[in-house]
């Protein structure tokens, strides 16, 4: 009886701390997940202030402005578009026309700012939040994909 | 070396001013290529257990060469059926497209094989496991013939994972060594219940004990390769490493994936309860400790396997789009592995079968007052007061100290003759020597972690030629922006001189390199490193004004992190010379262990 006994214990040890750690996870995902939002979707339903997010769409042409460190563009799925705010250096990848996800929060005047800017490692084709961005919208043409 | 441009996979990945180490890595640094890489590995660890497994038993030896030759035919249809590594392309272009400019580093010539001997390593204990469920017998003979290519796999995974994080450290220019990227969980996901397997396998083989739970971690180590594979090959994340974006390839590896992973564990509730049970041990033990090692390790892995998959599911089911990124990992897992790190330290001091904690513990007051030390030094010293810094610290340190204290104890350090010591040193086997490398890794690289963690300054902005900032008591001085030819790139070349109280230090040339075959841009950080810490600058895009946006980041034991690693795979790597451990060791087994028994 006794060895089964010790087993049972260590089964009930083990589920009790992977039920605490389920709990834990779950509880860490809702506090912590970042939900993901096309322009068009960011302009209809906006999300509550102070969460955090990301955006993706097409850098919109003729919109990026340098100053100094700071930089401002705005981001397009070619319906509706956002202004972004952004301090520090941009990816190798960042330019006009690109497809990018930029993650940050919605300020009160509307206004995105970004913490971090991903344009993706290889420009062969955008990245798949950006695209379904442009498919929501009804602008998706598989050929802006090869650009 | 040719160039055969009649290959469509050449083409795509290869130029004619290529240099020729990119020439050769190009070969892995793509889609079909690596899994041609894969499949390699896979034939030569095969060929290996063939070859060196002479005193298995010829049942256990044919059953695992089978199971082994079962993947290896899956990836083979894989690679025949939708990702031809030779289809010809007619006619010949007169050269190639060139090459992702990112991947042509010296990384990328050991970061992929290093992770495949790893993901692929974990194949043969794969492969011992369903043997064993097939025979239905599982005995400390069998977890001896498993531990050496479970240590093999984990040290090569060890290291292919540091590199790639050395590599993104370096390369991406972001100054960070781990951001909890998909593809990163991915790799890490094995290592982490490959740990716990090559600690349930001594368990294994010493106590006759935790016998079906190190079958189901072994099932479990392969298994986390393959969805590894498939989240990084599939097209399914976006990354550097997603070469693929074809879904019929992502829809053949979930297939393989159901078949192998479904088709083992579907085994395993067939034959575990088959298994009989093995030495009973109290819950104070060595063996309890390292069932506790092996609950958080592998809670740690279920978590980040959560936070890795679950945007992915809720993607599939139509959900929203939703991304996972560091916070939720920090939330989850630092919180498990503050309690591994304390067992950590006194584990090794238990006795199998029952231990004594008070006993424990009293051997090691030195290392708690080590702990105990740091953690005030670094409260005092440090200005922001970083609590969990602190406390991280204080567990490297007692990971450390009772590491030692372990080792002393073994050979009577100070508490027997020197002779004596020295014949009981000389009589440790390799394996504990082992342990005591590879936990001393864990301490380093949980140092290393920690300080540049808290401790890293960043500091972004632009600057003009003459000008200097302060960056953690070193003055960096930007001397401008030169153009520089490359051996197939242009480069816009930085030059900072570094000066410590009017002594120079260094001078730092971070570059821009434009490759006009590809049309890309990358960025390449200039790191000076000293042991105890990493100067890191990035020059980005001219103002137009004659200022440059810079990026400078001073980060303390950072080379911790990497250094910690090495050692710890160097430890695997001790351990594996244990005779014990040798392939086909245990028909010497009984000699192995006379000498020992003999002192």
């Amino acid at each position: 009886m006794k060895p089964k006994r010790r087993r049972l214990l260590f089964v009930l040890i083990g589920l009790a701390l992977l039920g605490g750690a389920v709990a834990l996870a779950l509880s860490a995902l809702r506090d912590t997940m970042v939900f993901f939002y096309a322009p068009t979707e960011l302009a209809e339903k906006p999300p509550r202030a102070g969460a955090s997010l990301r955006v993706g769409g097409l850098v919109e042409e003729g919109s990026v402005v340098r100053d100094g460190t700071q930089v401002t563009f705005r981001i397009t799925d070619l319906t509706s578009s956002v202004p972004v705010t952004y301090t520090g250096v941009l990816p190798d990848l960042f330019r006009e026309g690109q497809g990018i996800v930029v993650e940050g929060k919605l300020q009160p005047d509307g206004t995105f700012a970004a913490t971090r800017v991903l344009a993706k490692h290889d420009e062969k084709y955008m990245p798949p939040e950006v695209a379904e961005a442009l498919k929501k919208s009804g602008q998706w043409r598989p050929d802006v994909a090869k650009t | 070396m040719q160039s055969d441009f009649s290959v469509a996979n050449v083409v795509a990945n290869s130029h004619s001013t290529k240099p020729m180490l990119y020439k050769v890595s190009a070969a892995w640094g793509n889609h079909e290529g690596s899994l041609l890489l894969w499949v390699l590995i896979l034939a030569l660890f095969g060929a290996a257990v063939a070859g060196f497994g002479g005193n298995l038993p010829a049942a256990l030896k044919a059953r695992v060469l089978s199971a082994q030759g079962m993947i290896a035919t899956g990836f083979f249809l894989f690679i025949i059926f939708t990702s031809n590594p030779f289809a010809r392309i007619f006619p010949p272009p007169m050269d190639g497209e060139g090459f992702n400019p990112l991947l042509q580093d010296p990384g990328l010539a050991f970061h992929p094989p290093f992770l495949y001997l790893g993901y692929v390593g974990f194949s043969i204990t794969f492969a011992f496991a369903i043997a064993a469920l097939i025979e239905g017998r599982v005995d400390p003979a069998w977890a001896r013939w498993v531990r050496p290519w479970a240590l093999a796999a984990w040290s090569f995974l060890t290291i292919g994972i540091a590199l790639g994080s050395w590599w993104a450290y370096y390369e991406l220019g972001w100054g960070g060594f781990w951001f909890w990227d998909p593809v990163e969980n991915a790799s890490f996901l094995p290592w982490l219940v490959g740990t716990a397997l090559i600690h349930s396998a001594s368990v294994a083989e010493k106590r006759d004990a935790l016998k079906s739970w190190t079958i189901l971690l072994a099932i479990l180590a392969f298994s986390l390769s393959l969805v590894g594979t498939f989240l990084v090959r599939s097209g399914v994340l976006t990354s550097v490493h997603a070469f693929a974006n074809d879904p019929e390839r992502g829809l053949f590896i979930l297939v393989l994936l159901a078949v192998a992973v479904g088709g083992a564990f579907l085994l395993y509730a067939l034959r575990a309860p088959a298994l009989k049970p093995g030495g009973l041990f109290a819950p104070i033990s060595r063996e309890g400790a390292l069932v506790l090692n092996n609950l958080l390790l592998s809670v740690a892995a279920a978590a980040v396997l959560l936070g890795t998959l679950y945007p992915l599911f809720l993607d599939a089911l139509g959900g929203a789009r939703i991304s996972v990124g560091p916070p939720y990992f920090n939330a989850t897992f630092l919180p498990l592995m503050l309690p591994l790190f304390v067992v950590m330290g006194f584990g090794p001091m238990l006795a199998w079968k029952r231990g004594d904690v008070a006993g424990a513990l009293q051997r090691l007051r030195a290392a708690m007052g080590v702990a105990g030390g740091v953690a005030i030094g670094v409260l005092i010293f440090d200005h922001d007061r970083h609590i969990l810094a602190a406390i991280a610290l204080a567990l490297a340190a007692w990971i450390a100290a009772g590491t030692f204290v372990e080792l002393a104890e073994r050979i009577r350090l100070f508490r027997s003759p020197i002779a004596d010591t020295l014949a009981r040193a000389r009589g440790l086997p390799r394996a504990a020597y082992g342990m005591t490398v590879a936990h001393l890794g864990i301490a380093i690289l949980i140092a290393g972690v920690t300080a540049t963690s808290a401790w890293q300054t960043e500091l972004i902005q632009t600057m003009r030629v003459g000008e200097n900032v302060t960056v953690a008591g070193y003055r960096f001085t930007f001397e401008g922006v030169s153009e520089v030819p490359g051996a197939n790139y242009r480069a816009e070349r930085g030059a900072f001189l570094v000066e410590r109280n009017g002594r120079t230090i260094a001078h730092l040339f971070p570059e821009r390199r434009f490759y006009p075959v590809e049309q890309r841009q990358t960025t390449e950080a200039a790191i000076h490193t000293t042991f105890f810490s990493d100067l890191y600058a990035v020059v980005g895009d001219g103002d137009g004004k004659g200022g440059h946006v810079v990026r400078i980041y001073h980060n303390p034991l950072v080379p911790w992190i990497w250094i910690g690693a090495i050692v710890t795979a160097l430890g695997g790597g001790i351990s594996l010379t244990d005779r014990r451990h040798r392939v086909g060791a245990p028909a010497r087994a009984d000699r192995g262990t006379a000498p020992q028994a003999a002192e």
